[in-house]
């Protein structure tokens, strides 16, 4: 079957005053793959991650998404931003509204969906991550785990073509990753199509369909799970394997 | 001691038309501040150098000049292009002081909410405006509660420097009474206590709204 391109990037750079994050990135996510950038801190795959949502803008390169070039000069972003999701690290949930105001905000404000509506399928999305009792409770109540799967609920909301995961169990206590790792695996299994930075390799090996090591603002190595992580070709990916693993 | 008591429900009607005016000069400039004090704050923050100057320099001038030139300056001010009666120049003269003050506050509180809340509204498509009107602010404000709540105290004490243009509010009540009778003592210190008893409700309204807003937290 030929698949549908979701996400294309060519010739990525990015710079931050003197640092240069990304240099020359290639990257392109076929409907329903889930792709797993790995790397050490500061290799710059965050900084790609936010680049695709336009949280960040680009140096220069161009950035494809459903086939389409888009440019922050000549697109409305916040319509792009509204297919393509991104949970984050610390959640960035809203303090202030409870996990169901959480996850309907977004569709009634920027899609006038109504409310009604809105809360049914907001019902639907919590129910589905298994916070189906929390609809009144306001996030400071929740464990890091529940408000990660919250944060996914809210970005599933808005029904995006894409999700972008930056770093979702990182803040977690390690008895809570399992929970937000099994939400984002039953997603890949529907046939989200994802982008993960993450440092669980289990995730990458399990759940990726391709996986991406990024060093020093490049990418030194692409491949299928399997054979990235058994047979790497690359020293530098071998050192970075040998180090984590 | 029972002479305070006499002289305090003597003068009872006359005090209660001050209060009033007291609390309408507080509330009447109270809420033009806000709204003064909002727009100055997103000018400060919108990143757009000549709107900073402007909120600056607005800033700059209020926290500059004492209230009472600024309240003297307003009344001769306006005076020379519309006739205004003595409370609406006092209370346009307060608003525009208290404003500089609740500026900053509001700035400040914009400012220390996370930068992730901004992210993650526009992550989710929501335009700038929309954001800061549905998860920014509302989470500003909240913080902003006890320092705007202050800001108010200082604001309904500040409402006495009205009298010198003027106005028959509390403190313009207890001048008037004092001079007639020569007894300044007593009637200023009749006037303290409504001044006190105003505050004290006010600490306890803002006290039950920070309780009310830590719901969440």
């Amino acid at each position: 079957m030929a698949n549908k391109e979701m996400v294309r990037v060519e010739k990525l750079n990015k710079a931050f005053g003197e640092l240069h994050v990304l240099k020359n990135v290639d990257l392109r996510v076929e409907e329903s793959n889930v792709v797993v950038l790995i790397g050490a801190s500061g290799s710059g795959k965050s900084t790609l991650l936010r680049c695709l949502n336009f949280l960040e803008f680009k140096d220069d390169g161009r950035i494809f998404i459903e086939g389409e070039q888009v440019e922050k000069e000549t697109h409305n972003l916040n319509e792009i931003r509204q297919r393509v999701g991104m949970v984050f690290q610390h959640f960035n949930l809203f303090p202030h509204k409870t996990v169901l105001e959480n996850v309907i905000e977004a569709p009634i404000i920027v899609k006038r969906t109504p409310k009604n509506n809105a809360i049914e399928e907001g019902k639907a999305l919590l129910n589905k991550v298994g916070l189906g009792d929390k609809y009144d409770a306001y996030p400071s109540t929740l464990s890091g785990g529940q408000k990660q799967r919250v944060a996914i609920a809210r970005s599933l909301a808005m029904k995006p073509e894409v999700m972008l995961f930056d770093e979702p169990t990182s803040a977690l206590d390690p008895e809570l990753v399992g929970e937000v790792l099994t939400t984002m695996k039953e997603l890949a299994d529907e046939g989200m199509t994802m982008v993960v930075v993450t440092h669980e390799m289990g995730f990458a090996r399990e759940v990726g369909d391709w996986v991406m090591y990024m060093h020093d603002g490049k990418i030194v190595e692409y491949g299928r799970p399997q054979e990235l992580f058994d047979h790497p070709k690359e020293q530098r990916t071998k050192e970075f394997l040998g180090s984590i693993l | 001691m029972s002479h305070i008591l006499d002289v305090f429900i003597e003068s009872l009607p006359l005090f209660m038309e001050g209060l009033k005016i007291t609390l309408y000069l507080s509330t009447a400039s109270l809420l033009i501040a806000l709204i003064i004090g909002l727009f100055f704050a997103i000018l400060k923050i919108s990143t757009i150098k000549p709107l900073e100057w402007i909120a600056d320099a607005y800033i700059w001038i209020i926290r500059g000049t004492p209230l009472i030139v600024q309240i003297f300056v307003l009344y001769y001010g306006i005076t020379e292009i519309v006739l205004i009666n003595a409370f609406w120049a006092g209370a346009i003269g307060l608003a525009v002081h208290s404003g500089a003050y609740i500026a900053e506050i509001i700035r400040g509180s914009i400012q220390s909410i996370e930068k992730g809340q901004m992210e993650a509204g526009r992550s989710l498509g929501m335009t700038k405006v929309q954001t800061m009107r549905k998860i920014i602010l509302p989470q500003a404000f909240r913080r902003a509660v006890p320092s705007l709540g202050n800001q108010f105290i200082i604001g309904i004490k500040d409402s006495s420097l009205v009298s010198f243009i003027g106005a028959q509010e509390l403190f313009g009540v207890s001048s008037s009474l004092g001079s007639n009778s020569f007894d300044f003592l007593t009637f200023y210190s009749v006037a303290a206590v409504y001044y006190l008893f105003i505050v004290l409700v006010l600490s306890v309204i803002v006290n039950r709204i920070e309780k009310r807003l830590a719901r969440s937290d």
